[in-house]
């Protein structure tokens, strides 16, 4: 495995070229990702001009940025000037956006090297990434399974040691559920921290941008170099960002960290995944924590209110692919039938059904039956988390319900649905949540375990997240 | 035009859309601006490309908060929604605008004849694009193909929205002239109808007269000008009366002006009517109005035409709805009458001299000093009222003594024994019209008059031509 921070550091020291690195990744990916799938685009050629301009800033003496030289994976729902960007749909194949996503002008600054475009569920809709247009991801530790979703091409392509670093879009636990499948550390900061302009949106009072990485640590520099204000994007909260690098190591000691027992008592949790959110709650009690059960009681509401409204915000957002603009378009005689042929042609099963869930939710005479008493949901969660962070600073759970699952497992779009039970509480509330690799589940794969905080308390929460990870 | 037909009454509720005069559009830093090149000024964000995100531009705030301070609104949180539909010209297939919690509710605009006329509210959201459709008759159905410019998709509205008291076409349009009047003066928009940055939409209804509630409306669009609402307000009120009376009922839809056909045409019933599935847009922030902004505002907000009107009425002792004081304001010559006045004009003079002379000419570049001392004159009677107008219209050309004025057209007073003399010419000149005239033939009197004046080269004055005349009528009564 190779760390972002270790390349970075090289790298400015000219002990090894970007170049170098970059090519090695290269030759990664060329050998397995036929079998793996993580990209939907590979960027050799850009990467390694990219790779030796930060290699010509390193030959200058100059200062090429605290992610210089670090290969990093891209969700294909960021916009990338130039570059396909696909949301693995049909219905935005070969477009090339006109403009780059704030987080990935952040990166292109702090020296980072964009390798690809990762390979997710159509529109960032799915747990499973078998709802790309273009095909599935493989699980690394076990292709026979999927790797999660709907970020799965980039846990998959960080897992597979595609690249140090990969970004991902969570929505409602699309970064936090593959990260756990896969065995790697994934992040979702609070609402506002990171800036969604040039992420296509899913949903927008949920959405919010993330890496994924090898170590902790890692994933908390990763974190560091995109988040901050962005006035083109007025949902970012304009506050300095607290670092989170410079306290990681300070330990857990004294922190109050309640195990949320809602989510230890959930039908459908695999016993060896709840064993392991035990184990892991000990191993902070044994670093100096202060660890009791936690009550979140409306979380369990979470699940139903998610999907009512990020189906509603979807049908609105997904709207503008009509085949008037951009990407596919399928004649008809007249516009109305051409936007649905359009559609009906671009857009897979599972995103028609969204946008159909939301479409309803959203109707005069449903909408305050559905849509409005998922608002209602929303804001009960919230205040129980508020309660619960009266007496916690962190909480702890599961962040999937089990270990990765076979393709076709979960072919009830329900049955997927419930993927999302422990990590959606966090979207609706806004709050930061980072899932980590906690042992094996009794078959062998990655289980992941979740520290979740209040909003803006990203520094203990990867300090709690990085004194679990010395435990293993 | 009536504000009954035959025992029917006329109900109209306005929707005034207004383009706010920004430097650029509403949610990203393209310019606004009328008539460019199509597709010049379009960006990610007014394109609605995926992944660009809305910010509000704060001018555009300020000047609808300007408006809604114009109108006696209360300013509100504002909060952004997102209306739902497929549209072509609407790039992201919704148009973000503001539903249940607008920036401006409950007020109010005075029309000039007195009637007040309520404000629902005010609310900010953004334009669409525009079709172009080639081929047919230009309409969409049976054209070859269309073309789109979105240089005008997202450049900042605010739509007015009035209650229900308005009374017929002519409070109709009062009410359009009105706010067209108070955006100018704001600097709010430019308001130009023709160019599509004001369109009204009108909603009407009728009832019998004395009736309170209310018939069912339909939505008149497309009403291009003031003309086109005057007559499709009454070629609708007529309709739905006509049904009425022919024992059918009037249907809620939304209605199209055809101006060529003078006519309106049934568009899209409320029943089958488009569900918009409003909900908050999450891209955006709710907007606080800030109490130092608003008061700001207020401080610096320009003479309305209400408080320019009341100004003058309050100098001249004129009613605020008088014509004159209507016109003076509405031609932007109250300032002058002001002066005039303030210069020991006659305030009745200064009035009628601006409403049939200056507002039909223009004032060109008349002293106030000048101008008053012309209805000085005129009261004291060294001028007849033809002769001040044509000395009037000497100081529009640049004259600035009066007096000179008159002297040099040989104007001056004719003494009353000298009148009495050229009347009683004129009556033995014309027997049988002063036979009539005597009878009680008000016509005959005009005829007379009109003698004299010719007679005297117009240096009568035609009031103490009359006086002269009523006193031989009353004479030979006896």
């Amino acid at each position: 495995m190779t760390f972002a921070r270790d390349v970075a550091t090289t790298v400015r020291s000219g002990a090894r070229t970007a170049r170098d690195v970059v090519d090695e990744h290269l030759a990664r990916i060329e050998e397995r990702d036929p079998e793996l799938h993580a990209f939907n685009l590979v960027l050799a050629d850009e990467a390694r001009a990219e790779a030796d301009a930060v290699d010509e800033r390193v030959r200058r003496g100059e200062y090429p940025g605290p992610l210089a030289g670090v290969p990093v994976a891209l969700k294909d729902n960021f916009c990338t000037r130039g570059v396909p960007t696909t949301c693995s749909s049909k219905i935005l194949e070969g477009w090339r956006p006109p403009y780059d996503a704030t987080v990935v002008t952040r990166l292109r600054k702090a020296g980072a090297v964009i390798i690809g475009k990762t390979n997710l569920d159509e529109f960032a809709m799915g747990s499973s990434t078998e709802n790309s247009a273009f095909g599935p991801t493989r699980n690394p530790h076990d292709p026979t399974r999927v790797p999660g979703g709907s970020s799965g091409g980039s846990a998959a392509a960080v897992a597979a040691d595609f690249a140090p670093l990969a970004f991902g879009s969570d929505t409602g636990g699309s970064i936090r559920q593959p990260a756990a499948l896969c065995g790697v550390v994934g992040m979702k900061p609070t609402y506002g921290l990171v800036s969604r302009y040039g992420l296509v949106a899913f949903a927008s009072s949920l959405d919010q941008i993330g890496p994924f990485a090898t170590t902790v640590a890692d994933a908390a520099l990763a974190f560091e170099t995109i988040a901050g204000h962005d006035p083109c994007d007025t949902t970012s909260i304009p506050e300095q960002v607290p670092s989170v690098t410079e306290t990681l190591d300070e330990g857990v000691d004294g922190l109050r960290i309640g195990v949320i027992s809602e989510f230890l008592e959930a039908d459908g949790l695999a016993p060896d995944v709840a064993a392991k959110v035990r184990d892991a709650a000990d191993a902070l009690e044994r670093a100096g924590a202060k660890v009791e059960d936690a009550s979140v009681p409306s979380t369990i509401y979470g699940l139903s209110a998610y999907y009512l409204i990020a189906p509603a915000e979807a049908s609105s957002n997904l709207a503008r692919y009509d085949g008037v603009r951009y990407g596919l378009r399928v004649d008809a005689p007249t516009t109305a039938d051409m936007n649905a042929a359009t559609r009906t042609a671009g857009f897979g099963a599972e995103v028609k059904r969204r946008i159909m869930l939301g479409t309803y939710a959203l109707s005069a005479g449903y909408y305050d039956a559905y849509y409005g008493k998922a608002l209602r949901v929303r804001t009960l969660i919230l205040r129980d988390f508020e309660r619960a962070y009266e007496s916690f600073d962190l909480l702890l759970g599961p962040t999937a319900p089990a270990t990765a699952f076979p393709f076709g497992a979960k072919a009830d779009p329900l049955a997927m649905y419930l993927n999302d039970v422990f990590t959606i509480p966090s979207n609706l509330a806004g709050h930061p949540a980072v899932s980590l690799p906690f042992g094996t589940g009794d078959d062998g794969l990655p289980v992941g375990v979740q520290v979740l905080a209040p909003a803006l308390a990203e520094a203990s929460m990867f300090r709690a997240a990085a004194a679990l990870e010395a435990a293993t | 035009m009536t504000d009954t037909l035959d025992g029917w009454e006329i109900v109209i509720g306005l929707e005034v859309h207004c383009e706010l005069a920004t430097k650029t559009k509403l949610f990203c830093g393209c310019a606004n601006v009328f008539g460019d090149e199509p597709n010049t000024n379009i960006c990610p964000v007014c394109l609605g490309l995926p992944g660009s995100l809305p910010v509000v531009n704060e001018k555009a705030v300020e000047l609808a908060l300007r408006l809604g301070q114009a109108l006696h609104c209360t300013a509100k949180r504002g909060v952004f929604a997102r209306k739902n539909y497929f549209y072509p010209d609407m790039p992201k297939d919704y148009q973000i605008s503001q539903y249940d919690q607008p920036t401006n509710v409950d007020g109010w605009l005075d029309l000039p004849s007195g009637t007040r006329v309520g404000i629902e509210r005010a609310h900010i959201e953004e334009d669409t694009g525009k079709n172009t459709h080639v081929g047919g008759d230009g309409r969409i159905h049976g054209a070859d193909y269309s073309l789109i410019d979105y240089n005008r998709a997202g450049v900042p509205l605010v739509e007015i929205v009035s209650r229900p008291d308005l009374r017929g076409s002519e409070q109709a349009r009062e009410y359009v002239g009105e706010l067209r009047d108070i955006l100018i003066a704001t600097d709010v928009s430019d308001a130009r109808m023709e160019e599509g940055s004001m369109r009204v939409d009108a909603n009407v209804s009728v009832r019998r007269v004395g009736d309170n509630a209310y018939g069912t409306r339909c939505e008149i669009k497309n009403l291009n000008s003031l003309r086109s609402l005057g007559r499709a307000v009454e070629y609708e009120a007529r309709r739905q009366v006509d049904l009425i009376a022919a024992g059918e009922r009037v249907h809620q839809e939304t209605r199209h002006w055809d101006e060529a056909a003078g006519r309106t045409r049934s568009g899209r019933s409320k029943e089958e009517a488009e569900d918009y599935r409003y909900f908050q847009e999450p891209d955006l922030v709710p907007l606080e109005p800030e109490d130092a902004l608003l008061a700001e505002l207020v401080a610096t907000m320009p003479p309305l035409p209400a408080d320019r009107r009341a100004r003058l009425a309050g100098a001249t002792g004129a009613e605020p709805t008088d014509s004159t004081v209507v016109i003076a304001v509405a031609r932007g010559l109250d300032e002058l009458a002001l002066a005039a006045v303030d210069a020991g004009g006659d305030p009745g003079r200064v009035l009628t001299h601006v409403e049939n002379n200056l507002a039909v000419q223009g004032a060109a570049s008349i002293d106030p000093t000048a101008f008053a001392t012309l209805t000085r004159m005129e009261i004291e009677g060294a001028l007849t009222a033809t002769q001040a107008k044509t000395v009037l219209a000497e100081l529009v050309n640049g004259a600035t003594d009066p007096a000179v004025v008159a002297a040099a057209k040989g104007f001056e007073a004719m003494d009353t024994s000298a009148l009495e003399t050229a009347v009683d010419d004129v009556l033995a000149a014309n027997p049988d019209v002063w036979e009539r005239f005597a009878g009680g033939d008000g016509k005959a009197g005009g005829f007379l008059t009109g003698q004299v004046m010719k007679a005297t080269n117009g240096k009568a004055d035609g009031k103490a031509v009359n006086a002269i005349l009523q006193r031989r009528k009353g004479a030979a009564a006896r």
